[in-house]
């Protein structure tokens, strides 16, 4: 019998084939193939956090082999001669050996804490995002909320995580922690007690963040995030306006090859920025700051950027107790309001914003274009207001610092956080709403009377007046008839070409350059039609 | 396949025409998906300088990465990584890994964004949304809910139902039930909450010791000086005891007088022993130790939230959040002349919560 030759050419049609027979793959594997995407800058926000979320996932395995979630006391034997012979929790001295003893430990721990930041920094800037340009509004409400929740229990995530080495900084954040869960009215002092396991700070408190911290929360995340995504992809991406693109289509690339080469070279830069980072940057020493100890603390002791709002509130609160006179006299701490019932408002706004954003508007309909932030002022001012609001706070996390370096009062420092936390957002809104107003104006007269030449006419009787490029045909009155669409308006003559295209090559040239060098003077406004854009809204090169 | 895919004056394409190009067949499957490839544009011609040139930018970018892979490696391996004290070479080993890791993958995350951005055609494709709710799709569905629920029968048999939610409640509370009653724990278990390691064991009063367990007598501290003070029991000088810390503070007879005059309209006048007096180091806001002492003014700050306690008024708050003052520790000295606490803390010590008394 004659052996049958291989055929190597056609082995992965067959292979394909048989799969196909079997699973019937082709259909759906060719509509993820063809899907489009839209692109735009602002649309990569969301994927940094989903990146560094992956990478939070690959070096917190690695340190999981190391640390030992434990509070048994023990002698520190390690490498790091200044703290060696001191008591401390195993937790801690596992911590220590990760940064001392084990090889490439400590670049390990250092990426998990900078990619934790980068997380929820991307979080944050992502829901600008979506908040300014309109794109939490039906049908992606739900995504909108769990995005919002994805913020609070990457909060949870980095919190419990912070608290893992116990060392004297994260030690304090923890007993502060507990002061917030003690001043819950009525169930306060169960909670804390249940979740210690008895007075602060107990002997199971770690052990029991860990397994929240390495399975229970980041389970939830990722089912968070698979959620998020699935929504994405089922609901399409939403778009800026721009030619061609309306309501209901989506104007992009096919997701292969291009939108998921280009997704995987940014995961792979991501991952790279966050090495640089952890090799680099020094975060979180803990050996500068021993083990905890209930009566040690320093000055300039600040939780990471994300609590540092929470802190900020703590402190600008007034001491306002409220005391209710029933039976033995029940206490409701001021504790209470900046720590538990700010973030639960927080939560509830966030939360409900697309809802009552449409019950105001008495908008129902589905709205798959962008909007630019200046075209919905009251909207834009809102979020000004918020992100003052934010910012106030977070400074006011790190008012002894700032008191300190720039030498200012500390109690000065606090009034202003006060003063300025009731002030300033109001005032954010109003200059952020004639902002908006005043560039929607510019765009106006732009499309109305044209750009900007730069170039300078003397007339017959002695005036001087600007010469304006019209944007489209201009009537007899030299105006145009251009409507706004929604999208950026060119206000530089160099958007209109009136630039030469730019010789491409380092030290010299790799193509002809354009036959016709363009005076400045004479701006082609006729777009070159062998260029001509189809409508990806993006720039050229 | 979908009724879409034929748009008006459009053909569907044979996909098995052999004069059809690939991109064709490509562009068949796009527009059977409601994909309409409008603009498909080469970036760069085939054999042209500027593909060259930028296929040997990829290249050199893929190749730093195996570079910077490999430095990562010999550095991983060779380079002194052990802990020394002083600046030894050790110091650099985690920037070199860092620096070379990133590096690597900077080359690769680059290269492959070159190679998409650039080398691949650019194109625009516009996709239909199909967000058109089909009302006849959502009538059909819910009748064939609504059929369901009569094939169950839960109108026509209310018991069914009835019994069923009264069988599945308390299985969830058998679900919910280990893990409250595990992790449950009662606050004021042996008064937990109020008492701390000063109370007197025994009739025995409580010696105050320092941090390393000696005891101290009154000579050891000078005027204006403070020193923090633990229980002197078994693990006083541990977060066992985490909310017993006191400061010891030896007040200048000024400060001692208003101190003393201030304590008595409290009737707390018989806490100092001379010129000593001992605070909570505990703040009463969240817990914090209060830790950052001024002489000039005889405040106490804690360091967290900044609260302010004025000591020679009862530690009594005069800014920031917290609202109670510091718990007072009256103190005396015993026979053989070491301080010790003649009770507990009377006032609830460490922050406030609902039902502190």
């Amino acid at each position: 019998m004659k052996r049958r030759k291989f055929d190597m050419a056609a082995a992965p049609g067959n292979t394909a084939r048989a799969v196909d027979e079997r699973f019937q793959a082709a259909t759906p594997l060719r509509k993820l193939l063809n899907k489009v995407f839209p692109d735009h800058w602002s649309f990569l926000l969301g994927e940094i956090a989903l990146f560094s979320f992956i990478v939070l996932l690959l070096t917190g395995v690695f340190l999981t082999f190391f640390f030992e979630p434990s509070m048994t006391e023990v002698i520190y034997n390690g490498s790091y001669a200044p703290l060696r012979g001191t008591p401390m929790s195993a937790a801690y001295a596992s911590s220590l050996d990760i940064s001392f003893d084990v090889r490439g430990g400590l670049i390990m721990r250092q990426m998990h804490h900078w990619a934790a930041l980068l997380f929820m920094a991307a979080i944050v800037v992502h829901m600008l995002r979506i908040f300014f340009t309109g794109a939490f509004r039906k049908p992606r409400e739900t995504n909108w909320i769990i995005g919002s929740l994805l913020f609070w229990v990457g909060f949870l995530a980095g919190f419990t995580g912070y608290s893992l080495p116990d060392d004297g900084l994260s030690g304090t954040g923890l007993r502060i922690a507990s002061g917030i869960m003690l001043s819950i009215p009525v169930i306060g002092s169960w909670l804390t007690s249940s979740i210690f396991g008895g007075e602060f700070p107990g002997t199971i408190i770690i052990s029991r963040f860990f397994i929240a911290h390495v399975l229970l929360i980041p389970a939830l995340l990722v089912a968070l995030i698979s959620v998020h995504l699935g929504l994405v992809f089922k609901q399409k991406h939403t778009q800026w306006p721009g030619p061609g693109r309306t309501n209901s289509n989506v104007v992009g690339e096919r997701m292969f090859p291009r939108y998921a080469i280009k997704q995987g070279g940014f995961f792979m830069v991501v991952f790279g920025v966050i090495a640089l980072m952890g090799g680099l940057f020094q975060i979180n020493p803990i050996w500068l700051f021993g083990p905890y100890e209930a009566w040690v603390v320093s000055a300039a002791s600040q939780p990471d950027w994300y609590v540092m709002f929470l802190d900020g509130s703590t402190r600008l609160m007034p001491d306002w107790e409220i005391n209710i006179p029933i039976g033995d006299g029940y206490v409701i701490p001021p504790l209470f309001w900046p720590t538990v019932v700010l973030p639960g408002i927080l939560v509830g706004l966030s939360t409900l914003y697309p809802f009552m954003e449409a019950r105001y508007l008495k908008d129902y309909r589905s709205h798959n274009l962008l909007q630019r932030p200046r075209d919905v002022p009251f909207r834009t001012g809102l979020g000004a207001m918020a992100v003052t609001f934010y910012v106030i706070l977070t400074l006011s996390g790190a008012n002894d610092v700032i008191a300190d370096k720039f030498h200012i009062s500390l109690n000065a420092m606090t009034w202003a956080g006060r003063i300025g936390l009731l002030t300033l957002p109001p005032l954010a809104y109003y200059v952020t709403y004639r902002l908006c107003l005043g560039l929607q104006q510019h765009d106006r007269e732009v499309l109305a009377h044209g750009v900007e030449t730069g170039i300078i006419r003397r007339l017959p009787d002695g005036r001087f007046v600007e010469v304006h490029q019209p944007l489209a045909a201009p009537d007899e009155h030299g105006h145009g008839e251009l409507g706004y669409a929604g999208w950026v308006v060119p206000k530089k003559m160099n958007r209109l070409g009136a630039l030469g295209p730019a010789i491409r090559g380092f030290f010299y040239p790799i193509e002809k350059p354009a036959e016709a060098p363009v005076s400045p003077g004479h701006p082609p406004v006729e777009p070159r039609v062998e260029r001509e854009e189809i409508g990806s809204g993006e720039s050229r090169r | 396949m979908s009724t879409h895919t034929a748009r008006p004056g459009q053909e569907q394409l044979d996909v098995n025409d052999p004069g059809l190009s690939r991109f064709d067949i490509v562009r068949e499957g796009a527009r059977r998906d409601d994909i309409e490839i409008v603009h498909y544009e080469p970036q760069v011609a085939p054999g042209s300088k500027a593909e060259r040139r930028l296929v040997r930018t990829v290249a050199g970018f893929f190749l730093l990465t195996g570079l910077a892979a490999t430095a990562f490696l010999a550095i991983y391996i060779w380079w002194p990584w052990e802990y020394a004290p002083g600046r030894g070479g050790d110091k650099l080993y985690t920037p070199l890994l860092g620096v070379t890791l990133g590096v690597a993958l900077l080359g690769i995350g680059f290269g492959i964004l070159t190679w998409g951005k650039k080398l691949l055609p650019k194109e625009v494709s516009i996709q239909d949304r199909h967000e058109g709710v089909s009302t006849e799709d959502q009538k059909i569905t819910g009748q064939t809910m609504l059929y369901m629920a009569d094939e169950l029968g839960v109108k026509r048999r209310p018991l069914l139902g009835v019994s069923l939610l009264a069988g599945l409640v308390p299985v969830g509370a058998v679900v919910a039930a280990p893990l409250v009653g595990g992790l449950i724990s009662n606050p004021h278990k042996n008064n937990q909450m109020m008492t701390t390691g000063f109370a007197p064991q025994d009739g025995r009063k409580i010696r105050l010791i320092r941090e390393d367990g000696r005891p101290i007598r009154p000579v050891d501290i000078s005027a204006g000086g403070q020193i923090t003070v633990f229980p002197g029991i078994e693990h006083g000088v541990s977060n066992l005891h985490a909310d017993s810390p006191a400061l010891l503070i030896h007040l200048r007879d000024v400060d001692a007088a208003e101190s003393r005059r201030n304590n008595e309209r409290e009737g707390h006048g018989d806490y100092m022993w001379g010129n000593f007096a001992a605070y909570s180091k505990i703040c009463t806001h969240a817990g914090c130790p209060a830790s950052l002492y001024e002489q000039q003014t005889n405040r106490l700050l804690c360091p967290c939230h900044q609260s302010q306690f004025l000591i020679t008024d009862n530690a009594k708050p005069v800014f920031g959040p917290a609202s109670r003052r510091l718990p007072q520790l009256p103190i005396e000295v015993d026979a053989e002349g070491y301080f010790v606490a003649k009770s507990d803390y009377t006032e609830t010590v460490g922050p406030d919560f609902w039902e502190r008394p």
